[in-house]
């Protein structure tokens, strides 16, 4: 495995893109694309949790899913445990496989309705022929019991659970296989206040107890900071600045990350009274067309010329023990 | 002086194939004019069938409204007829939903949907209302006004829409504006501009606001008392500078507890609000919210609280440990 910093890299994304084709006409010409992920390049340290956030339509989702290759990359590289996944043959990916699994954002429209409980959690271990008839339903109460559900569950349908409860069944069939890498894509975002905390303490023990390294794809940048070691920023299908999780919420270099950060509401009217935001004009640009030059530079406080004729280079301002990542040319100003 | 509004013992219920929903369960409150209240809770508290009922909105049957008072400048809205309550919603009370896509017509310009009502509630005639429409829409902030009264919802993004609804629901100068989730289904940026422009709005025409949220953020700066809902009962109620400090209901806290904190380094693991919320196919003896309340004590299952005043001015608590919830520190007490 790779090593950067001292730490191993379980997970390398090297200039991945993912566009998907507009046709139109009789002949279904590709007359354009949605360049949904553009261009990515990062790493994800073994036994971190990566938060990936951005607004919607930003391309994280995209990015989980072209990595652990269930949307083809259009271009780039994804290199898993030293196997480059793109060049992988299907069987060889689906042995591979085991090892990445996924998290869902709906935990409704994620779990088959027909399927019992017991059906779901033992799929992926039917689909990777692991373990017997009999092992594998031990393995599910196992697993049902990881997750804090009475494993007496196993023979119910998920209309009879919770939100939260079936966020936990989709959490324990993504940890059958045994994974070594996961990918959440917004796993708590469905659910309700109360019950966020819930699921999002359930999978940082989770991670303690089976040393597992997440991808947590979020939009809730509060939670995002809570969980993550490391924070990448996505705008129109790029990372424009990427460090660890302190460093980008204290110390924001790209215009975006600050705007981003002041819109949160804060739960606390006396420093709600106090703060200065940001406001951004206008919304997100359609990525099938996306700005020339710097992506952000329309709605930039800081935008100059060379903002809309060069693309800024995604950059190492921190130190080399600490990156600090960012794609702006003016971030200098924020040191 | 009397307030615009006063809700009273207003309770509402569903009757459905598998059984009565208690969604409202007798809940009271008072809005003065230009004042704006926050109403927080989780999905099922019945936040938003509460506002609904007090408009006239529940969709009856399986809804009824089946008891309470609800003043509106001096009338009950509850004892008017259809054609006379047709006049006071979007007239003197409007309201802003959740999802700017689905409660615009698709089919009809912008222009036309928002002419609609000024016509109807004010008289106008087309040309009037098509000017007033026009600088509804420069007041929130859509630039080209006059041309873009032709096109169509499909033609303005998310946030735009939103700015439409609310340029719709105070086009006719209402007094009073409900805005029931009006920026969840929009991105934290988006979310900025529309709070921002709401407070604005205010500021200039003087509405008074009832904010319905599942965010305790959102509501913070915006708002000027809150009421936290839970299963169909208001179970704290005061101002919002107050009530983020320091709560006095174990729900109150346990949600303010479960939230991580985007300003601070080293945070602590969240207090999560351990089981579910209830079924509301039954009526409440005890308290609703005792089974997941680490301040339980045995008069809870026996007897369900009254929303009562406690030693904080002002602010009401339906807790018979408010006292010893009080004395809890609140995460936001403490810097970290």
């Amino acid at each position: 495995m790779s090593r950067e910093n001292g730490k191993e890299v379980l997970v390398g994304v090297r200039n991945l893109k993912k566009h998907f084709p507009i046709y139109r006409g009789v002949f279904r010409r590709q007359v354009g694309a949605v360049r949904a992920v553009d261009g990515i390049t990062f790493d994800i340290y073994k036994g971190e949790t990566f938060g990936l956030v951005g607004e919607s339509g930003c391309g994280k989702s995209t990015t989980g899913r072209t990595i652990l290759q269930l949307l083809e990359p259009t271009e780039g590289k994804v290199i898993f445990e030293d196997k480059e996944l793109t060049s992988l043959s299907k069987s060889e990916m689906r042995r591979a496989r085991r090892d990445m699994q996924m998290i869902f954002q709906d935990p409704y429209a994620s779990l088959n309705p027909r399927m019992t409980v017991g059906g779901i959690v033992a799929e992926p271990l039917e689909v990777h022929s692991i373990g017997s008839r009999k092992t594998r339903k031990e393995r599910v109460k196992e697993l049902l019991d990881l997750v804090g559900l009475n494993p007496y569950f196993i023979n119910r349908y998920p209309h009879e659970f919770s939100g939260g409860q079936r966020q936990r069944i989709g959490v324990a069939r993504a940890l059958a296989s045994n994974p070594s890498f996961i990918v959440a894509d917004e796993p708590i975002s469905a659910l309700d206040v109360s019950i966020q905390a819930q699921v999002v303490n359930l999978l940082d023990d989770l991670k303690a107890e089976l040393g597992l390294t997440y991808l947590f794809i979020a939009h809730d940048l509060s939670m995002v900071r809570y969980i993550s070691d490391r924070v990448g920023v996505m705008y129109l299908g790029r990372i424009v600045e990427l460090s660890e999780r302190d460093e980008v919420y204290d110390h924001p270099l790209h215009p975006y990350t600050q705007a981003l950060l002041s819109a949160i509401p804060i739960p606390d009217p006396e420093k709600e009274s106090q703060r200065q935001r940001i406001i951004l004009e206008g919304s997100v640009p359609s990525p099938s067309n996306p700005p020339s030059g710097c992506h952000f530079h329309p709605r930039c406080a800081y935008a100059t010329e060379i903002c809309s004729d060069v693309d800024p280079e995604f950059r190492n301002l921190g130190t080399s023990n600490q990156p600090h990542w960012v794609a702006c040319h003016h971030a200098e100003k924020f040191l | 002086m009397a307030p615009l509004l006063e809700v009273r013992n207003l309770v509402t219920r569903f009757y459905t194939e598998q059984g009565v929903v208690h969604a409202v369960n007798g809940i009271s409150y008072e809005l003065d004019e230009g004042e704006s209240l926050g109403i927080v809770g989780e999905s099922g508290s019945g936040k938003s069938v509460s506002v609904l009922s007090l408009m006239g909105l529940i969709p009856s049957p399986p809804g009824r409204v089946e008891s309470g008072e609800v003043i509106f400048n001096g009338r009950d809205l509850l004892t008017l007829r259809q054609s006379e309550m047709r006049k006071v919603r979007g007239r003197e009370v409007a309201m802003i939903f959740q999802d700017p896509m689905t409660s615009l017509n698709p089919v009809l310009t912008i222009g036309r949907q928002m002419t609609e009502g000024l016509k109807l509630h004010l008289g106008m005639n087309e040309s009037q209302a098509r000017n007033r429409a026009a600088e509804m829409l420069n007041l929130v902030g859509i630039p080209g006004a006059e041309d873009r009264l032709s096109d169509y919802p499909h033609q303005f993004s998310g946030g735009q829409r939103q700015r439409i609804m609310i340029a719709m629901a105070l086009s006719t100068n209402p007094a009073l504006l409900i805005a029931d989730e009006p920026t969840t289904a929009l991105d934290v940026t988006i979310q900025a501009q529309i709070v921002e422009l709401v407070k604005q709005l205010q500021e200039k025409l003087g509405m008074a606001i009832i904010w319905i949220t599942h965010d305790l953020g959102v509501v913070a700066g915006m708002v000027e008392q809150v009421a936290v809902m839970y299963a169909g009962y208001i179970v704290e109620q005061g101002s919002v500078w107050e009530i983020y400090k320091q709560p006095a209901h174990p729900y109150t806290l346990g949600l303010l507890q479960s939230l991580p904190k985007v300003d601070a380094k080293n945070q602590t693991r969240l207090a999560s609000i351990k089981g579910l919320p209830p079924d509301l196919r039954q009526e409440f003896d005890s308290c609703p919210f005792a089974p997941r309340c680490p301040y339980v004590i045995d008069k809870c299952e026996e007897e369900n609280p009254s929303l009562l005043p406690t030693d904080v001015p002002e602010r009401r608590a339906a807790c018979w440990r408010w006292d010893t919830v009080l004395e809890e520190e609140s995460r936001f007490g403490v810097e970290a």
